[in-house]
């Protein structure tokens, strides 16, 4: 471990922020640790977590108002049935209670439906149909939570059995039951269809192929489950007409604007804070029918309302994630060049088309599934379906559907190394997309702005031992043992996006930034993005630090609050560096350039003959000639004369459109053993290098990076959303819906290289979501890997005991 | 959060007091003790108790004692009591095991034998422990004591042999020499309930197995004890094979369901591949070899 890791220089992007900027550099060489505390990138211990761990996070469910009311919804036991009747009056009889309303009584607001992300409806309670197991029918406000519960059960509905929907690949037979019968003239449960690439390019690659290997790979639905649940509290002032929502929001600015073009409420009258929310992974991101049903209540009684989901609402009906079945079919020579890759997607999307992506990107960025290699042409189809479950799709750190399209890659990238006898790593290091070929465009558009992926591979193989490990496998397998190993390499899309392409629900997916530094030198920062244990009130004070020179600690990161906040699109899809980070670089820069100017005034000199050494201005040539940021602050609300056309005070606001996106990329290795008896597999070892560009805080990142690799594992063996054949969740608590612990991860083994990115005025990439992308492949193919003696090529997640011992039997299934 | 319909409450300050309690209030009342179980099914409502009788406050019943040829556990010793016992540890090594891989430490903490038992949840691992070491059951009411064998305690999944008026507090585990016992559990992940688990006992006189007994989890509608592997195992010599045969008589006389643990033909693997394993290290300690 001899090189340095760091890449500090502000001005990276706008000189050398090419390939020939990576090094390869490990996590453990940083030149800074916690205690040195430095001032711009570094490592440094998080701001956020003296609060948090001593207990003095802010969380929605902490929000207490004088008089405030309690609201339970009543969800349907049924995935599809007709209400033929609701009978309310015991409910409304309990002594505690203030009201219950059904949807029925939102109707007569016109209120009962609302637009999800994807410009589809869905109903915040429902009217005519319950869609899915658990929809929001009814909801009661009373004096206190357990109140509201017990009255949820004094509510008689009398429902019409339909038949559901379940199985995705019968959602368009003839005879499947029309689910969106609201929808006008819908006769079938088609959403979309969608396709990008090249197709008749694409089969003229496969007809001449030396080889095929085709695969159908299901991504089953996974859920987010972050540790704290949605809800909100809602306080409409009746006679300013003010409405404040203390939200679990990823996106306050977003959610402020839908309220006011949906509700027809005046934006300017909307408060959104979304204060500590307690985990995201994009789960937080939708509207929920009981975010609008607690200010319906808070408009109607007139009195504060809180509702707070419990962990089986969560889970059974807020967004999930996945639930893509993938056709897959690679084309390669018959020594593994890697020629064209195919694929055709059935894509549930639930019983409201409810994911959250750009308008021009149904499938969000499912594009990307050509993953890190040089393709002669690529193509791919996708049909998304209405079932009777519950609406989502996109979360779970999934980075708009690169998650299954890096699986769907990297899984059938496997099959063909298994078909052709080659090593895996060796195959993609003869496939990938060399460094002189970036910017890179892909065969279905997207531009990778950097990359150097061969590096980060060997480094990967290296920390692994991958030769060494080999040896051991053929060992083992001799004795009759189940080792595996498993390679993945992926490209991720992050930092949505250029508004000329992107936007949600017609909201430009640019970010705002404030920063003001106050007369004493200290700083003040304002953000548009939202974190949910991220670190941001860290990573964004360090991103102010590196351009200006104050202290981290003497930066203050606000966020989380419209009214205090500029407007920008939240934090979901590894977005907050690449575009809020820039956007804190940017004004930190403008704030610089005023500051140049205000202490060529205090130090006689042009501007001109300024330098900048991180935290002040000096003479060129005469270093003793020189004023710090804090003396510049003083001056610029100071008294005394300004230089000409400047005005006082040290503060500045942008807005930031990303050029592009940003392609964070990664190798990872993963070893698993396998007991033959038992088929229960044990992770052994796990290595990941990532390479995410400039890294601000590599604490952090490495953190980000083991919260990921955590998801991985679980995705990988355990975790999935079921629905038995009448559409009942199956997974509606934490015992059936498991969620990995230390004991199954191992002790995780990272390193980086650092490719930055060109256009991000840092040259930072995301990292929030490279790991949960990158993982659950690495695991899986592992696991096959360990098959192979029982000619095992493909297995689909999750890989429970049961389903790999099965999979050894011959008899392995897909999980949906 | 999610909540509970409305309970009374009442903490017992004897057993005399807590059987009188439940005696008064009959079957709308449930004993509380390390409230694992109940609790959790408590907020799902699915269970929805009139009256709670907490008996944490029941010293009498904290105890793990040696009492001439017994083992007795005093039903209110938690699972962290349990693995933290050098008595426990030196006879009954598969306590140890058992109790590394139940829950975590957490509600280790707080859950209990009795509870454990009583709950009679068909994964249970303690009832799969206490019937391959052919415990007994001490019931106590105001009439006084009975005492129910293992394999008369559970009359079905979540049904015990003890009545409205009565309540668990001992159990006795016997004490003969030549013995050793394991456990062996697999689940998807740690804290889970079992997809299958096995425990097993021998004792063990010049090399031939005087008894043996193999105690099931997760395999069926109650834990049951395989009479047909105790059979096999008396007076037999131990040997892989013998494992194996055991182990096959074990999968032949349960019967799991396919659920989301896995299915009936995988559950059924496990019987005899557990039964193996724990059989093989049960004899390994009988014979004093660390394992």
């Amino acid at each position: 471990m001899t090189t340095t890791a760091t890449t500090t220089a502000t001005d990276t992007a706008t000189d050398t922020a090419t390939t020939t900027a990576t090094d390869t550099a490990t996590a453990s060489e940083e030149e800074t640790t916690p205690d040195e505390r430095p001032i711009g990138f570094g490592r440094l211990l998080r701001k956020e977590d003296p609060r948090l761990i001593r207990g003095m996070g802010q969380f929605v469910d902490d929000v207490s108002l004088p008089g405030m009311l309690h609201l339970a919804i009543l969800r349907s036991p049924v995935a599809h049935a007709r209400i033929v009747s609701i009978d309310k009056s015991a409910a409304e009889a309990h002594p505690n209670v203030v009201a219950v309303i059904t949807g029925e009584d939102l109707a007569a607001q016109g209120l009962a439906w609302m637009p999800t992300l994807s410009n589809d409806v869905q109903a915040v309670l429902a009217t005519d149909k319950v869609r899915f197991q658990h929809q929001e029918v009814a909801f009661v406000v009373a004096t206190d939570r357990y109140s509201a519960r017990d009255a949820l059960e004094l509510i008689e509905v009398d429902y019409d059995w339909i038949d559901p929907v379940v199985d995705v690949r019968s959602a368009l037979d003839q005879d499947s039951p029309v689910i969106r019968d609201d929808l006008e003239n819908k006769a079938d449960n088609h959403i979309f269809d969608w396709e990008t690439g090249d197709e008749a390019a694409t089969n003229e690659v496969f007809e001449r192929a030396d080889v095929v290997v085709s695969e159908e790979i299901v991504y089953p639905r996974v859920h987010p489950a972050p540790m704290g649940t949605c809800g909100c509290g809602a306080n409409v002032e009746r006679v300013s007409g003010q409405v404040t929502l203390w939200c679990t929001t990823q996106a306050p600015h977003a959610h402020r604007t839908v309220y006011a073009l949906v509700a027809g409420l005046p934006e300017h009258k909307i408060r959104v804070i979304a204060p500590d929310i307690g985990g995201g992974f994009g789960n937080k991101v939708p509207i929920y029918p009981g975010y609008v049903c607690a200010i319906v209540a808070s408009l109607v009684i007139g009195k504060p309302v809180k509702w707070m989901e419990d962990r089986t609402e969560n889970l059974v009906s807020t967004g999930f994630a996945r639930d893509y079945v993938m056709k897959a079919d690679i084309a390669a020579t018959k020594d593994g060049r890697i020629l064209a890759i195919r694929t055709n997607v059935l894509a549930d999307h639930g019983a409201f088309n409810g994911v959250a992506a750009p308008v021009k990107y149904p499938a969000g960025f499912f594009g990307v599934f050509t993953g890190s290699y040089d393709l002669e042409a690529a193509h791919a189809k996708m049909t998304a379906v209405y079932t009777n479950k519950a609406p989502g799709g996109v979360a779970y750190a999934c980075s708009f559907r690169i998650t299954e399209a890096v699986y769907l890659v990297e899984r059938i990238v496997d099959c063909l190394a298994y078909e052709l006898d080659m090593d895996p790593a060796e195959l993609r290091l003869k496939n990938f997309i060399k460094p002189e070929q970036f910017p890179y465009e892909t065969k279905t558009g997207w531009v990778y702005d950097s990359g150097n992926y061969e590096p980060a591979m060997r480094k990967a193989m290296d920390m692994a031992g991958y030769a060494e490990l080999r040896r051991e496998q053929v060992e083992r397998r001799a004795r009759g043992e189940l080792m595996g190993i498993g390679v993945a390499f992926f490209t991720e899309a992050v930092g949505a996006g250029p508004r000329k392409d992107m936007d949600i629900l017609g909201l430009g997916m640019a970010d705002g930034c404030e920063l003001r530094v106050h007369p004493t030198g200290k700083a003040i920062v304002r953000l548009s993005v939202k974190t949910q244990g991220q670190g941001h009130e860290t990573t964004f004070a360090q991103i102010v630090s590196e351009e200006i020179g104050i202290p981290p600690e003497d930066i203050e990161v606000i966020h989380g609050d419209t009214d205090n906040t500029p407007f920008g699109l939240g934090t979901y899809g590894s977005r907050s560096t690449p575009v809020s980070g820039a956007a804190a670089a940017m004004v930190t820069r403008k704030v610089r350039d005023k500051a140049q100017i205000i202490a060529s005034g205090m130090l006689e000199v042009s501007v001109a003959d300024l330098e900048w050494t991180k935290g002040a201005f000096s003479v060129k040539g005469d270093p003793s000639k020189s004023v710090t940021i804090q003396e510049i602050a003083m001056k610029a609300h100071g008294a005394g004369d300004l230089p000409d056309g400047i005005e006082g005070g040290l503060e500045a606001q942008i807005c930031y459109n990303p050029e592009n996106l940003t392609y964070p990329f990664g190798a990872y290795i993963c070893v698993v053993d396998v007991d033959p008896g038992t088929a229960v597999v044990k992770v052994r070892r796990f290595i990941a290098v990532d390479d995410c560009g400039t890294q601000i805080n590599p604490m952090i990142v490495e953190g980000q990076v083991h919260g990921g690799l955590a998801d991985g594992v679980g995705m990988a063996l355990m975790e999935i959303i079921g629905f038995d054949e009448d559409g009942n969740c199956t997974s509606s608590s934490l015992m059936d819906y498991l969620i990995p612990t230390a004991l199954e991860t191992p002790d995780w083994e990272t390193g980086h290289t650092v490719t930055p990115s060109p256009h991000h005025p840092i040259g930072a990439k995301g990292i929030g979501e490279s790991a949960t992308v990158g993982s659950p492949p690495a695991i899986v193919n592992a696991i096959v890997d360990a098959l192979k003696p029982f000619g095992v090529r493909h297995a689909d997640m999750p890989l429970t005991p049961s389903r790999v011992w099965e999979t050894m039997q011959g008899n392995h299934t897909p999980p949906i | 959060m999610q909540v509970p319909a409305p309970i009374e409450y009442e903490r017992a300050t004897s057993v005399a007091h807590a059987i009188a309690l439940r005696s008064q209030k009959g079957d709308e009342a449930r004993f509380i003790a390390g409230g694992h179980s109940l609790l959790p099914m408590m907020k799902l409502r699915l269970a929805n108790p009139k009256y709670l009788i907490d008996i944490n406050d029941l010293e009498e019943l904290f105890y793990i004692r040696e009492n001439g040829s017994e083992v007795c556990i005093g039903a209110m010793s938690r699972h962290r009591d349990l693995l933290d016992s050098d008595l426990l540890a030196k006879h009954f090594p598969i306590f140890l095991d058992a109790e590394r891989v139940i829950a975590d430490p957490t509600v280790r903490n707080r859950g209990t034998l009795g509870g454990s038992l009583c709950q009679a949840d068909p994964a249970e691992d303690l009832s799969a422990v206490c019937t391959a070491l052919d415990a007994s059951c001490v019931i106590t009411s105001s009439e006084g004591q009975r005492v129910v064998p293992m394999h008369d305690f559970h009359v079905g999944p979540y049904e015990t042999a003890v009545q409205d008026n009565e309540m668990l507090t001992e159990v006795r585990i016997p004490l003969r020499p030549g013995g050793g016992s394991a456990y062996q559990k697999v689940e998807r992940r740690a804290g889970d309930w079992a997809v299958v688990s096995a425990g097993a006992a021998v004792w063990i006189d010049s090399g031939i197995i005087v008894d043996g007994r193999v105690g099931l989890a997760a395999v069926g509608s109650n834990t049951p004890s395989i009479e047909p592997a105790a059979e096999a195992l008396k007076g037999a010599t131990p040997s892989e094979d013998l494992f194996q045969r055991v182990g096959e008589i074990a999968a032949n006389n349960c019967s799991p369901e396919t659920d989301g643990r896995g299915t009936a033909a995988y559950k059924t693997h496990l019987v005899q591949e557990l039964t193996r394993r724990a059989l093989r290290t049960a004899v390994a300690r009988s014979q004093g070899q660390e394992v």
